[in-house]
């Protein structure tokens, strides 16, 4: 850093601006937006997981109302496709309305349009659809069978894409002295956001484009995607994401419903809304998550892990998702399974599978939870054989700081960090020593105690180093950003991520307030809209403080550069000698304001020096880290909880996080992303999962099924900072979005298991219910 | 999730809510905190023509000491058997399962009334009120009756109202000052439906010792035997009988659940 932090810059922990609005519920939403003549839609549902659609019975009076694939397809609108470039990766082609043959219940079958939600779906409960129903793939591990039922019939299975990690690691099983094997499942969950998708499209006459306002983390990627789907030129979609209450990758894709609400816009010439209601969330977009491993460890006596094979399938739904594909999740799993340890053999092979279930969408930690509750189940498998505490051995295995940085055994490029330290310090921070003690006296109630730890590092902000080899329809390359310096010496930032939730109207300001020193108040951050900020991929990844903030680094530094030339201009100084500080250009003891400077150059351009930048005050700027390999934030997780043997209920003790974002911008908003992130990771240890009977019918539609963690279930989370700052980026900082959500499964995994190790019971999936544990009881009893 | 077309009324006193339930030309329901009723009008399982709102009735929105009983209106919320601005009668029993039910704004509007007519075996009312011995009040075109709690719940969403009959009063009897009431109910999270719940109340100066266990899919089990609260084996073995016979005999999980849950209200009000 060229100046010393200061009370507003990179460092600080100031205030969310946006909160002034959003926790007042002053924010605004899609479903704050109305506009004249608006017309709402309902859509009508598959019922049923699999069947062919003979056809739709459609009340005469409601013809005008009511529209099918086939309506869309005469106008000419394609299929949403997301091929990868993976070799023997399968197509699959999803139409906005169910063509003939529904995948999913919960599929858009038809669309209804009325003046009010409530009519639209009185329409909607008049249409039948006759249907031939088919068997059905409700299981990942069934599906992949000869003879099952075929998701997509013109293919030989129900594969989207297998892939085949590393090599034969047939010497070190014949030879390892522990040999630890696990099954391993995680559950398919819904995001729940707080707020649902939503859409309101129109046509705007003026400007001659459809405006889509969608609750979205990428607009630029859904104009992509949409024009492909309406079949015209990307200049006539502008995408505008106004607040948006959270995605964790719901809303990061494009949409089917989104592609039937432009499209009617057009067709009608009428303003269309539609709003996802909690129910169609649960059913429709239970999305996220399903995993099955099958897993072996190998290591030394001492537990040195010497080698690790898996099998791992993804249950990836029905379709392939735009931009990300089917097969991203599974094929992550292969890469990244080596988690942050250090070994020399590996195997892994991977499946992701098509079933009649919504198809997967990365949430929140992609495919790291299901990767890190499974590896650090192996790590404690390891340490139970060999006798030792897990910690132990995990600080062991873990990749040491004297390695930095470091390439692993999939070729995964660890920037900075010391990754047994945090083991260390989560040991000291939890108290295991007193956990232990408690054990052994045993507890009053008869609850049983258990500690589990679960280490983990976080591969963030891929830049094209790493996705060009998907070949998915988006790449991420050079972030940009536009500065622009207004007449009164505020400045206003424009880049093409999207914010909500993360709090970058005010860590993006922070970014710039470091290097200009204009107040943070006077700092307004454009993002969200495809009419007015640079091309983007948008939100996701949690890349947007290093690729975005970088960029508005740049941008901002180039900007003090025009500040300083004009400044020594009017100071009469020459630029060399002059610095900006504090909001000023100083030359020696003689100074000019950014005020004064800009109203220099757009009130009093007699002034200017005649070489002045003809750029003047506003300009854009491009930015990768140097590596963009992605930054490696890591954590470790502890844990300590009271399991009754009686009820199978997990009370949580307390709650330890010890973790290196790198630099934190704001060390307030780093707090509140792992928070977040633990409590959702909570639901997928102890809470959250969609069951499905046979027939593929969901059996959770409201939160009465559906749980998920609230105010009550979530600890007081006590979070320790390590400081390592990355190489490769804008002020050392790392990508820290997901980290909270990918650790909580495993190490409560751990805590349960080591509660339960009295009792020689054991769980190895998610969610840890009272049902499964009491499961686990009886099985050990048996 | 938008509810179907319905027409709304809310009428000034009882007998003017009693005049549109009547009504058989319409299906009519009664409305009070909307809480149960509510969603179920969002996801169209029920489509009544009219909602009567009987939330702000006067008769039905007071608290009163009449005698050895405590009279509850219909309509009271939980709320306000949570905070306790009441001649209580229960030594803060009644306060102690309002302050369990949901969340504080589901209690904000949640009545006791609506609770028992909704009749969710899950319900805490359901099995509280049953061990406390209360006695419903029910008003209709008839006239009014009094029905004891443990004859007015009859199963999953049953109960013995009539057409045109709603819930007026929730009688609770006295406890006397050295009553013991145990309640325990298993749930996940907070503000989850009971997956099985204990209510007991020991009272011996009133020769009461009533063992409830309840969230049963059916009307709660009553067990009236002295000897449950003293013999920890007598008590499995009554509860692992009555179980047995129950909706939910199949379950061997469920059943030690319920015994589980039995025997910790129990644990509670043994010193």
């Amino acid at each position: 850093m060229d100046t010393p932090p200061t009370a507003a810059g990179v460092g600080a922990r100031v205030r969310r601006k946006e909160d002034e609005r959003l926790l007042r519920g002053r924010g605004r939403f899609v479903g704050d937006i109305a506009m004249p003549g608006m017309l709402e839609l309902a859509f009508v549902r598959s019922p049923v997981a699999h069947a062919r659609i003979r056809g739709f019975e459609i009340p005469e009076e409601h013809r005008d109302a009511v529209f099918t694939w086939a309506d869309m397809a005469a106008a000419g609108i394609r299929p949403i496709r997301a091929v990868s470039g993976l070799p023997g990766f399968k197509v699959s082609e999803q139409p906005a309305l169910a063509d003939g043959k529904v995948r999913f219940v919960g599929e858009p079958v038809a669309v209804c349009v009325a003046a009010t939600r409530a009519e639209a779906e009185d329409i909607a409960a008049q249409i039948f659809v006759d249907v031939d129903e088919l068997p059905v793939n409700t299981d990942m591990l069934e599906a992949v069978k000869p003879g099952a039922p075929k998701v997509h019939e013109h293919w030989a299975d129900n594969v989207f894409l297998e892939t085949n990690v590393g090599g034969s690691i047939a010497d070190v099983a014949a030879t390892a002295p522990i040999k630890v094997s696990r099954s391993i499942r995680t559950a398919r969950q819904c995001m729940v956001p707080m707020e649902g998708k939503g859409v309101l499209a129109h046509w705007d006459r003026q400007a001659e484009q459809i405006v889509l306002t969608a609750s979205t983390q990428l607009p630029h990627i859904v104009r992509a995607g949409l024009a492909e789907c309406l079949g015209i030129e990307q200049g006539l979609v502008r995408v505008i994401a106004p607040d948006v209450g959270g995605g964790f990758g719901w809303k990061g894709l494009l949409q089917p419903e989104e592609v039937v609400a432009a499209w009617l816009a057009m067709k009608l010439d009428r303003p269309i809304r539609w709003t996802e209601d909690r129910r169609e969330h649960l059913v429709a977009a239970a999305n996220c998550r399903e995993h099955h491993y099958e897993i072996t460890a190998y290591a030394d006596e001492r537990g040195k892990l010497l080698g690790l094979e898996a099998d791992a399938w993804v249950d990836a739904g029905s379709y392939s998702v735009y931009p990300f594909s089917a097969c991203l999740e599974a094929a992550q799993v292969g890469s990244i399974l080596p988690g942050p340890y250090d070994f020399q053999n590996y195997r892994c092979r991977t499946f992701s599978v098509a079933t009649n279930k919504p198809p997967i969408v990365p949430y929140r930690g992609v495919a790291r939870t299901g990767v890190c509750f499974a590896m650090e189940q192996m790590i404690d498998a390891v340490a139970e054989a060999v006798g030792r505490e897990p910690w132990e051995v995990r600080a062991e295995n873990l990749v040491p700081p004297e390695k930095m940085p470091f390439d692993n055994i999939t070729k995964k490029h660890f920037d900075s960090g010391d990754y047994p330290e945090s083991v260390r310090q989560a040991v000291a921070a939890i108290g295991l020593e007193g956990w232990r003690a408690r054990q052994t006296q045993g507890e009053p109630d008869g609850r049983m105690i258990g500690v589990g730890f679960a280490t983990y590092c976080e591969q963030a902000a891929h830049g094209t180093a790493v996705y060009h080899g998907w070949g998915i329809p988006m790449v991420p390359g050079h972030e940009q950003a536009q500065a622009r310096v207004t007449p009164d010496g505020g400045l206003e930032l424009r880049v093409g991520v999207q914010s909500h939730g993360q709090g970058m109207e005010t860590t993006f300001a922070q970014v710039a307030h470091e290097v200009l020193g204009i107040p943070i108040a006077k700092i307004k951050l454009v993002h969200g809209d495809t009419g007015l900020t640079p091309y983007s991929t948008g939100t996701w990844g949690s890349r947007s403080m290093v690729m975005a903030g970088g960029a508005v680094a740049t941008a901002s530094r180039q900007i003090a550069e025009r500040l300083r030339k004009i400044g020594a201009h009017l100071l009469q100084a020459r630029v060399e000698d002059t610095v900006l500080r504090g909001g000023a250009v100083h030359a020696g003891a003689a100074s000019v304001s950014i005020k004064e400077i800009a109203h220099t150059w757009y009130r009093a351009p007699q002034l200017l020096p005649a070489d002045v930048d003809r750029g003047g005050l506003e300009l854009t700027a491009g930015y990768k880290p140097k590596s963009d390999h992605g930054t490696f934030s890591y954590a470790t997780h502890a844990v300590a909880v009271a399991v009754d043997p009686d009820l199978g209920t997990v009370e949580i003790l307390d709650y330890v996080v010890v973790e290196d974002a790198g630099t934190m911008v704001n060390p307030m908003v780093v707090d509140g992303q792992i928070c977040g992130g633990v409590a959702q990771g909570i639901g997928t240890a102890l809470y959250e999962r969609v069951p499905y009977d046979e027939t593929g019918q969901p059996l959770s539609s409201t939160f009465a099924d559906y749980l998920i963690p609230g105010f009550t279930e979530v600890p007081h989370v006590r979070i320790i900072h390590m400081v390592t700052p990355s190489p490769y980026t804008e002020f050392g900082v790392k990508g820290i979005g997901e980290g909270g959500a990918i650790a909580p499964p495993a190490a409560l995994c751990n805590a349960i298991n080591d509660a339960l190790r009295p009792l020689g019971a054991r769980v190895t999936s998610s969610p840890m219910t009272p049902d499964a544990i009491l499961s686990a009881i009886a099985e050990a009893g048996r | 999730m938008k509810a179907a077309l319905f027409d709304y009324e809310r009428p000034d006193g009882l007998d003017g809510a009693l005049a549109l339930l009547s009504r058989d030309d319409l299906s009519v329901r009664p409305v009070a905190g909307s809480q149960s009723l509510g969603p179920m009008l969002n996801l169209r399982l029920v489509q009544p023509d009219l909602l009567v709102d009987v939330s702000r009735l006067p008769e039905l929105t007071g608290i009163r000491r009449d005698g050895d009983h405590l009279v509850i209106g219909a309509s009271v919320t939980h709320a306000r058997l949570e905070d306790g601005d009441y001649p209580d009668v229960t030594g803060g029993a009644l306060a102690r399962v309002a302050a369990g039910i949901a969340y504080r704004p589901v209690r904000n509007r949640g009545t006791i009334g609506g609770s028992l007519a909704h009749a969710d075996p899950a319900a805490d009312w359901v099995s509280a009120l049953t061990a406390m011995g209360a006695s419903v009040v029910l008003a209709g075109p008839a006239g009014r009756r009094t029905v004891p709690m443990d004859g007015f719940i009859l199963g999953v969403f049953e109960t013995a109202l009539q057409p045109g009959e709603v819930i007026a009063e929730v009688r609770v009897p006295a406890f006397s000052p050295a009553a013991r009431w145990g309640y325990y109910k298993v749930c996940r999270k907070t503000g989850e439906f009971s997956h099985a719940t204990g209510a007991v109340l020991l009272d011996p100066p009133r020769g009461v010792a009533r063992a409830v266990i309840g969230a049963v899919s059916g009307p709660p089990l009553v067990i009236d035997d002295p000897a449950v609260f003293t013999d920890p084996a007598r008590r499995d073995a009554v509860a692992a009988d009555r179980l047995a016979t129950s909706s939910i005999a199949g379950d061997p999980a469920a059943i030690r659940t319920h015994m589980v849950a039995l025997a910790r209200a129990i644990a509670q009000v043994n010193p």
